[in-house]
Parts: structure tokens; C-alpha cells; sequence
């Protein structure tokens, strides 16, 4: 191995090699010899009631063998136990273009489209709404009967005394901040494989899950089957951001359609139906207010958050909470005041996406604050360094701060960047404007209280130890590409220091491995990686007894050395690791030794209502500078180089931090300069990769990564998040730089070439900077 | 239910015609409907499933394929129009059962986080060098610009292909 460290090592990823062969087996690659083939019928309406989904025909097809409806599913499901409001096949109603309604299975691909198009809707259609601003007028029809104004949820609440704060306040300033919204474009498209064990009566999934317990637990409500006669199993997965930390309609429809074939069904969705299902960034309007000194401390904050939902619950209510919840943590502010409104539409669903609930709150609190320090002659590394926090403390919203690093990433890419010599001060070619731009970030480093709250620990670890002594780590952590495997590995092989060549890891299949709630805010490493650390210590213990009866001394004589134990006095007295199995399997046979990790509860959130959003025992920190040139003629922002430097607390894996720092930046960098979804009467108009603008490498920067470690009391060997903080920086810092290289301070995102063009004919030449909306070039979407 | 004829070409299914040509290196032969595209043909007929299929066509680049040692997208070509060509795919990259040079380094320089465009980049980018010997960063650019990938940014997919090009160069 390349290095003899676990904890600290740039290891390659433990199953890196599969990834580089192809070797590896995602959900569609799966052998399934003899599997029908599944499809899935969706709305061709944005909004409608379903009056009857005639299947009969379909039925009649030859080499059909299965159809289902939504009649054939009346338990609603979603994210959140309080607001389940979906179905996996839409029943009375369709609520947006692409909302399943029917689905068959059949012996073959043309077979299945032709029986889809003999389905017959009959359907009344309803006014429909995409906007936010539509689905509240106060006659609109309701998407959901219980749910008045179309509003999902409303939050408001208010820490200290804004009042007062606004009013000692030497500058208050208040602007507008939209966002549209955006798509995870995970590379891999969703994909479900269920096999239905007719005779047992039993089910086995195979899905892109990031949460495989989750769907477990949703599959044996929306079939009405014992969760014991379930599997479900995670192969690898390519990719997920968010859009797989909810259970999808596609996985469940995939079952029912087993279940009642009788048989195996594969569903692979399309690329524009994964566009579909999307669960993205919501579309957000942001009125931001700021109250501060002459010095730059800030007095007050208040916000108001709008965001358009789309058709069901999903994660909404949580992603409304964390908008308000994350303005804390990042700086010390001692006044917020927060009203948050999820909004219904008819477009597809929102949820969970990378820096879930921060990234756009955090674009209008930083570009405000830029603006407000210009305004008081106050540089944005200054302004930012007059109101950090002093760890370990704790937030007026409840949230504890025990590590906390972002002094010295501002410093960092201060320096790195050269951006006292060189802000505002870039030389201008042609016509190429450049400009520096930069900003701060943090995200929790999982969620302190779990969704499903069991009473059971936050996650647990397996080890196996038995004759052939090697060590297999048991995990229900699904890696999803970010690597977890690899992290949980390096902490079990620090602790008892082992080779990675006697080291396997198994994840995700509930016939095997231990609950885990699953890959999402960013809990993995924190959390699991706690229980890993907790399971290898425990298997120490026992292997350090082992070794010392062995060589009839007391434990405390014992020194571990990994591939062997001596008597620390006498080190002639030594056996190998080998030895040391065969000692302690004697009388008990293979081992399984369990470790655990609990969030105590005062690390679960403020008392007042929501309050566990947002909550955790570790916030990464991230500053970052930005570097673009802009085309004077062409109205083209190319990024040309990031600086980033991020405290998560300490790198167990330091080129995986910078993967996942470098992964996380770009996505930003989407967000800011090119990607949107775009609907035309609820009509998906960018449902493929070349309409829904991902960055390619043509246009993708350098990006130079510094670590910080912070070290957290609470995480394993200090460590915290990496991968979702340093996204929610990038969009105000890109505005910024823009901004300097001329003079326009953008509002709107994505600031895209035609944006940035429109602004440039618009602006006169001699006039100061101005703030300006593109929010009006998007159409009526 | 009666299922008969449902493999019939007077029911809409197309004729299939013998397919020659020569995949990762082995001459195939083999009965392949009219209208099957490439990366249907590799990942069902063959079970080569490396090959990614990522998009609705020709939108990613993680199907990308080397078809006479160019760089092609298996989604939008047709297997019958490589009749007699010679397809190489991700599998027959690793001689001996050792990663290729490019295999190795996007492995160990963290080139590949889920995986899933990493074969198509990788071909993409086994077709530069086997032109290009000595790639700079905007050659490397230029090469990879149809294959996108969500996870890396892209920073150490490109310093994965610097390795390899390196190491070749050893």
C-alpha cells in the first residue's frame, strides 16, 4: 500500500480498481437474464384530476405481464413521517408533467411501449401553477386539500432582538436575491432491479439508493409487506447530491411491478425521466436585510425566503428550516429574524441537494454584506473577520460551535490568492475584464437528530473476525461515490493497525450489514465513521486480551504493533497477528464485534419548533477567492481559478477532501455561471445534458485546495464534513468577482453569458457599479 | 398469456444480420438486430457492460468507445456500420490483469469518485495519447471536452491523464 498510515494516508479509494476496469457493477449493469422489462407512464398534464386509468388494452397485449396503477398503492410515502403526501403512482390526482400514473412490465422494450400508449387517462384538467408567486394568489386551486395557499410550511422565527439591532445599526441595507433552480445531473441515471421470490412471498431491491434503509422501510408500507421478507441492496452507485436521500417513485413502482408479475423487473428510467423525478435546489426569492456598524460588525439580520417547491413534500419542510436555521454558525450575529414559505407548484418535486437548504441563503447573505462593506470602505476579508465567532460557543438559535477554523482559511487564500496586491487591481487585455471575488461558507457535519427518530444509536459498525484473520467492516454507509467506504476503512485500519490487504469492506445490503440511515448531510464521516472508530477500539481490547493470555502476561504489559503483539519489556516475547486470532476465536468461534455512535442531546437543536434542523456536533468551514475574466464583447464569464481553503477538521483522507472540495466548488460554479431548469407550462424544457448546462472541462478552472485542521473534540480523530460546505461560497464569491472585473454586481443567478451580455449594453459607461436583477430574462418560469 | 410472435419481425421487430468485426481484440460474429446501436450490442449482447449508457444520446460521453482507435459514442452509433472494424472498450484496457497506465493513475490520483463517466473518460483519454504522447492541459481540454463528470470538477481527472502521460514517457 502507498502508505503505512490509516487516518491521514492519500489512499486511493478502496474500490477504485473496479471503478477503472469496469469492473464495477452499478444498478443497470446487474445480470438479469429473463427480467421483463419495466415502464413507467407519466402526466402529460401539469395539473388534473384522474378521473380513470383505463388499462385493459395494455392488459390484452401479448407479452404483458404486469400492470399497475395508482389502485394498486393507497399508502402514501415521503421523507418526512408528518408530511407524507405522495404516492408512487399518482392516484385522483396529477400534480406535474412527468408525475407517474401507470406502469407495465412485459417480456421485452417494445412490448412495453406499446402497451403504455394503449393506456387510456381520463382526466379533468386543473388551472396549474409554476410559480410561487402564482400558487399563492388567493383564489388559486390547491394542490394539496389540507394544505391552504399552497404553502407546505411556514417558518418564522426571531433570536435576539432584530429591532433593537436595526436600529443601532450605522448602515441597514435590504436587496432582492433570486435563484433558479437547479439539478443534481448525477451521472448516473436511476435504476431499480426487483425480484419478486413468488413462492416465499419475499422481495429483494436493488437500487441507486443513497438511503437503502429508508426505502426498506418504504417499501414495507407501500406494499403492506413485513420488512422481514424484504432486501434491499446498493450496488455502486453513480452519483446522487440529493436526489437519492428520498426514497423515488421508480423504486417502488419497480417492486409493485415485481410483485405483481410475479417475477423480476428492471427499470431503467431515461435520462429526461431521472430530470423528472429531480428533487433539485428549489427556485428562491430572497429579500435580504442587514444592519451594520461603521466597524462592520453586524447588528441584525433578517430574511425572508420564498421557495417553490414543486408537487409533494419531500425533504421541503426540512429544506425551509435549514434556509434559516444555517444563516447561524458561520459569523456571530447577534439579532435574525427568519420567515421562510415552502410553496406547492406544479412542477416537479424539490428536495435534497448538495448544501441542502444553504446554498442560495448563503448567496444573498454574502453578496449583501460584500455590498455593505464597499459601502463602508471596508475590504470583504475585513468585514468577514470582525464578525467571526469564538469556539467553542453557542449560536443565538441554539446550534454548538466546538472547532471552527475560518480564521485561518481567510487567511490562506488571502495570501494564496494575492488578494491584497491584486483585488481589484488585475490587469485589463482587449477585452478581457478580470476580477477577484470572494466568500465564506459552512455546512453541519450531519444531522444531529435523525428523521426516524428509534431510540437506536445514529449508526453502527460490524467487524468480523474469524479463522482466516482478516477483518471485515459491516456497514450500511452507502457509498455513493464520495468515497465512505474508503474513510471507514482508513479509521479501522489506524486504530488496529492493519494492512489494507487484510481489510474488506462490505456495504449496503440489509441481509448483511447493519442499519444506517443513510448518505446524506454529510454524516457519514462524522457518524459512522465515530462507530467504525468505536468497533475497531472494541476489537483492540479483545485482540490486546487475546495476545496477553497468550503470552501469560497482563494486558496492560501487552504493546500492540498491529501485525503482531510483544511484552513491551521483553520484546523477544511476540506473536503474530495470526496467533493472536486463533487465541481469541478459542472457545467462542468467529467474532463479530459491534461499535456505535449516539448525537447526545444537547448537540440536537434549540427548543423552539424546528429547531433540530440545522443541528449537529461539527460545521466545516470554507472561504474561498475566485478568480474570472470576462469577454467585454461577448458578455462571457470564464472562472479562471479558485482558491479554497476549507477547515474540516482533520483530513482522514487528504486527497479525498480535495476530491470532494474540488467536486463541490464546481457543482457551485454551475449553479453560478450556467445551470437552470427551464419549464414552459410545466413542460420540462432542459431535461437532457446539453439544455441543462453542467460545466464541461472546457470550462472548468484549476482549483487549489489548502486543508485546516481544526481538530473537533467530537469527530473521529478530529475530523468533520468536506464535501458539501464549500459549495454554498462559491455563487456570491463568482458575483463578486464579476462585480470587480465590471462593475456589476449580479443579483440573479445563474449570471449566464446572455445575462451578463444584456447588463453590459444596459450599463453606462461611466456610471459607479450598480446592482442589477436579471431575474425578468427567465420567462414566466 | 400468449406471448407468440412477439420476436417476430411482421410484428414491427427488426431482422437481425450477422455482425463481423472485431471487439477488444476478439473477431465476433454474431446475429444483431438491423436497428441495435453499439452500446446495446456491447452491454447486452456481449455483457461488456463497462461501457455506461448516461444519457438519451450522445449528450455525455460515458459510452465513449474506441472504434479503430478513435474515440466514438456507443449511444449514437450503430453496431452494423462497424462491420468489419475493430472496437475496443474499457475491459481490454488492463494487460495480464494490470491496470493500463491511465487505469492506474485516474486510480491513484483519485481521477474516478463514483465511477460511472470514468470509462468513457478513460478511452476518451487512452485515444489522446495514443496520438498525443506528451499532452498539454488544453490538449487534454480538448480531448476530454464531450465526457462530463459531476463528482471531480474535473481538477483531478486532468492530473490523472498528466500521470499517465508521464509515466509513459518513463
Amino acid at each position: 500500500m502507498t502508505a503505512p498510515r490509516g487516518v491521514g494516508a492519500r489512499l486511493p479509494f478502496v474500490d477504485g480498481i473496479e471503478k477503472v476496469t469496469g469492473a464495477a457493477r452499478y444498478t443497470a449493469d446487474l445480470s438479469s437474464t429473463g427480467a421483463l422489462v419495466g415502464r413507467i407512464l407519466r402526466s402529460p398534464y401539469a395539473h388534473a384530476e384522474l378521473l380513470e386509468v383505463d388499462i385493459s388494452e395494455a392488459l390484452k397485449l401479448p407479452g404483458v405481464r404486469a400492470v399497475v396503477t395508482g389502485a394498486d398503492c393507497d399508502q402514501p410515502y415521503g421523507v418526512i413521517p408528518i408530511a407524507q403526501n405522495e404516492f408512487p403512482l399518482a392516484r385522483d390526482r396529477v400534480r406535474y408533467y412527468g408525475d407517474p400514473v401507470a406502469a407495465v412490465a412485459a417480456v421485452d422494450e417494445v412490448t412495453a411501449i406499446e402497451a403504455l400508449s394503449r393506456i387510456r387517462l381520463r382526466v379533468r384538467e386543473l388551472p396549474a401553477f409554476f410559480s410561487s408567486a402564482d400558487a399563492r394568489k388567493p383564489n388559486a386551486v390547491l394542490l394539496h386539500d389540507n394544505k391552504p395557499g399552497n404553502i407546505e410550511r411556514e417558518v418564522h422565527n426571531e433570536f435576539g432582538d432584530t429591532d433593537a439591532g436595526f436600529a443601532q445599526a450605522d448602515v441597514v441595507r435590504e436587496e432582492l436575491y433570486e435563484c433558479a433552480e437547479v439539478h443534481h445531473a448525477m451521472m448516473e441515471p436511476d435504476a431499480a432491479l426487483a425480484v419478486f421470490d413468488a413462492e416465499r412471498g419475499h422481495l429483494t431491491l436493488y437500487s441507486v439508493s443513497q438511503v437503502p434503509y429508508y426505502v426498506h422501510l418504504t417499501l414495507a408500507r407501500c406494499l403492506k409487506m413485513e420488512m422481514a421478507h424484504i432486501r434491499v441492496i446498493k450496488p455502486f452507485v453513480g452519483g446522487g447530491f440529493g436526489h437519492r436521500t428520498e426514497v423515488l417513485n421508480f423504486e417502488v413502482i419497480c417492486a409493485m411491478l415485481a410483485r405483481a408479475a410475479r417475477g423480476t423487473v428492471r427499470l431503467v428510467l431515461s435520462r429526461e425521466e431521472t430530470f423528472l423525478t429531480h428533487r433539485g435546489r428549489p427556485e428562491s426569492q430572497i429579500r435580504m436585510k442587514l444592519g451594520l456598524a461603521k466597524d462592520g460588525r453586524i447588528t441584525a439580520c433578517q430574511a425572508e425566503v420564498i421557495q417553490r417547491g414543486g408537487a409533494y413534500g419531500g425533504y421541503g419542510l426540512v429544506t425551509i428550516l435549514y434556509s434559516g436555521a444555517l444563516l447561524h454558525g458561520l459569523y456571530d450575529l447577534p439579532a435574525v429574524k427568519y420567515d421562510g414559505y415552502r410553496v406547492y407548484s406544479n412542477t416537479p418535486p424539490c428536495g435534497a441537494m448538495r448544501g441542502h437548504g444553504t446554498v442560495n441563503i448563503r448567496f444573498a447573505f454574502e453578496s449583501l454584506l460584500d455590498a455593505m462593506a464597499k459601502e463602508l470602505g471596508l475590504d470583504p476579508f475585513e468585514v468577514r473577520r470582525r464578525n467571526l465567532l469564538q469556539a467553542p460557543t453557542e449560536t443565538i438559535n441554539g446550534l454548538k460551535v466546538l472547532s471552527y477554523g475560518l480564521p485561518q482559511c481567510l487567511d490562506w487564500v488571502e495570501k494564496a490568492s494575492g488578494w491584497i496586491e491584486r483585488h481589484g487591481q488585475l490587469e485589463q487585455k482587449g477585452p478581457l475584464r478580470r476580477g477577484l471575488g470572494m466568500g465564506c461558507s459552512h455546512f453541519v457535519s450531519g444531522s444531529a437528530k435523525p428523521v426516524h427518530w428509534s431510540g437506536e444509536p445514529h449508526a453502527v459498525i460490524i467487524l468480523k473476525l474469524d479463522f482466516d484473520a482478516s477483518v471485515t467492516i459491516l456497514t450500511g454507509a452507502a457509498d455513493i461515490g464520495q468515497g465512505s467506504s474508503t474513510i471507514l476503512t482508513q479509521i479501522v485500519a489506524e486504530v488496529l493497525g492493519l494492512g489494507y490487504d487484510r481489510l474488506r469492506i462490505v456495504a449496503n445490503d440489509s441481509a448483511i450489514t447493519p442499519k444506517d440511515n443513510g448518505s446524506y448531510s454529510s454524516r457519514v464521516t462524522f457518524m459512522v465513521g465515530n462507530a467504525a472508530l468505536d468497533a475497531a477500539e472494541n476489537l483492540k481490547r479483545l485482540l490486546v486480551t487475546a495476545a496477553a493470555r497468550r503470552l501469560k502476561v497482563s494486558v496492560a504489559e501487552i504493546e500492540w504493533l498491529g501485525e503482531a503483539a510483544i511484552v513491551a519489556a521483553d520484546p523477544e516475547r511476540r506473536i503474530s497477528f495470526t496467533e493472536v486470532v486463533e487465541e481469541a476465536l478459542v472457545g467462542t468461534g468467529t467474532l463479530l464485534i459491534k461499535g456505535t455512535f449516539t448525537c447526545p442531546p444537547e448537540f440536537q437543536g434549540g427548543k423552539h419548533r424546528g429547531g433540530a434542523v440545522g443541528s449537529t456536533m461539527g460545521f466545516s468551514y470554507t472561504a474561498q477567492v475566485v478568480e474570472v475574466s470576462v469577454d467585454m464583447d461577448l458578455g462571457k464569464v470564464a472562472v479562471e481559478k479558485v482558491w479554497a481553503a476549507i477547515d474540516c477538521g482533520l483530513a482522514i483522507n487528504p486527497m479525498s477532501v480535495e476530491g470532494q472540495v474540488q467536486g463541490a466548488i464546481w457543482m457551485g460554479m454551475g449553479q453560478a455561471i450556467s445551470e437552470e431548469t427551464v419549464y414552459e407550462q410545466g413542460r420540462h424544457q432542459a431535461a437532457n445534458l446539453l439544455d441543462y448546462r453542467v460545466p464541461t472541462i472546457v470550462e472548468s478552472p484549476d482549483i487549489d485546495v489548502h486543508i485546516v485542521e481544526s481538530l473537533d473534540p467530537n469527530g473521529p480523530f478530529g475530523a468533520k464534513e468536506a464535501s458539501e460546505g464549500p459549495l454554498s461560497g462559491f455563487p456570491s464569491a463568482l458575483a463578486a468577482a464579476v462585480e470587480d472585473a465590471i462593475g456589476i454586481r449580479f443579483t440573479a443567478l445563474p449570471i449566464t453569458q446572455m445575462r451578463v451580455f444584456d447588463a453590459l449594453q444596459k450599463k453606462p459607461q461611466t456610471t459607479p457599479p450598480e446592482s442589477v436583477s436579471t431575474a425578468s430574462a427567465r420567462g414566466d418560469t | 398469456m400468449d406471448c407468440g410472435g412477439w420476436n417476430d419481425p411482421r410484428n414491427g421487430y427488426p431482422m437481425k444480420k450477422i455482425l463481423r468485426l472485431s471487439v477488444n481484440g476478439k473477431p465476433r460474429e454474431d446475429a444483431v438486430a438491423e436497428n441495435a446501436l453499439l452500446i446495446d450490442y456491447l452491454r447486452d449482447t456481449l455483457g461488456l457492460t463497462g461501457t455506461k449508457q448516461g444519457c438519451d444520446g450522445g449528450e455525455c460521453g460515458a459510452c465513449t468507445v474506441l472504434v479503430d482507435s478513435q474515440p466514438r459514442l456507443a449511444c449514437s452509433t450503430l453496431a452494423h456500420s462497424l462491420a468489419g472494424r475493430k472496437v475496443e472498450t474499457i475491459e481490454s484496457l488492463s494487460h495480464e490483469g494490470n491496470l493500463s497506465r491511465l487505469q492506474r493513475a485516474f486510480h491513484e490520483h483519485l481521477g474516478t469518485q463514483c465511477g460511472f463517466c470514468t470509462p468513457g473518460m478513460i478511452m476518451a483519454a487512452e485515444a489522446l495519447l495514443r496520438t498525443n504522447p506528451h499532452p498539454d492541459r488544453t490538449a487534454i481540454r480538448a480531448a476530454l471536452a464531450g465526457n462530463l463528470c459531476r463528482c471531480t470538477g474535473y481538477v483531478k481527472i486532468i492530473e490523472s491523464v498528466e500521470a499517465a502521460a508521464q509515466e509513459q514517457s518513463v
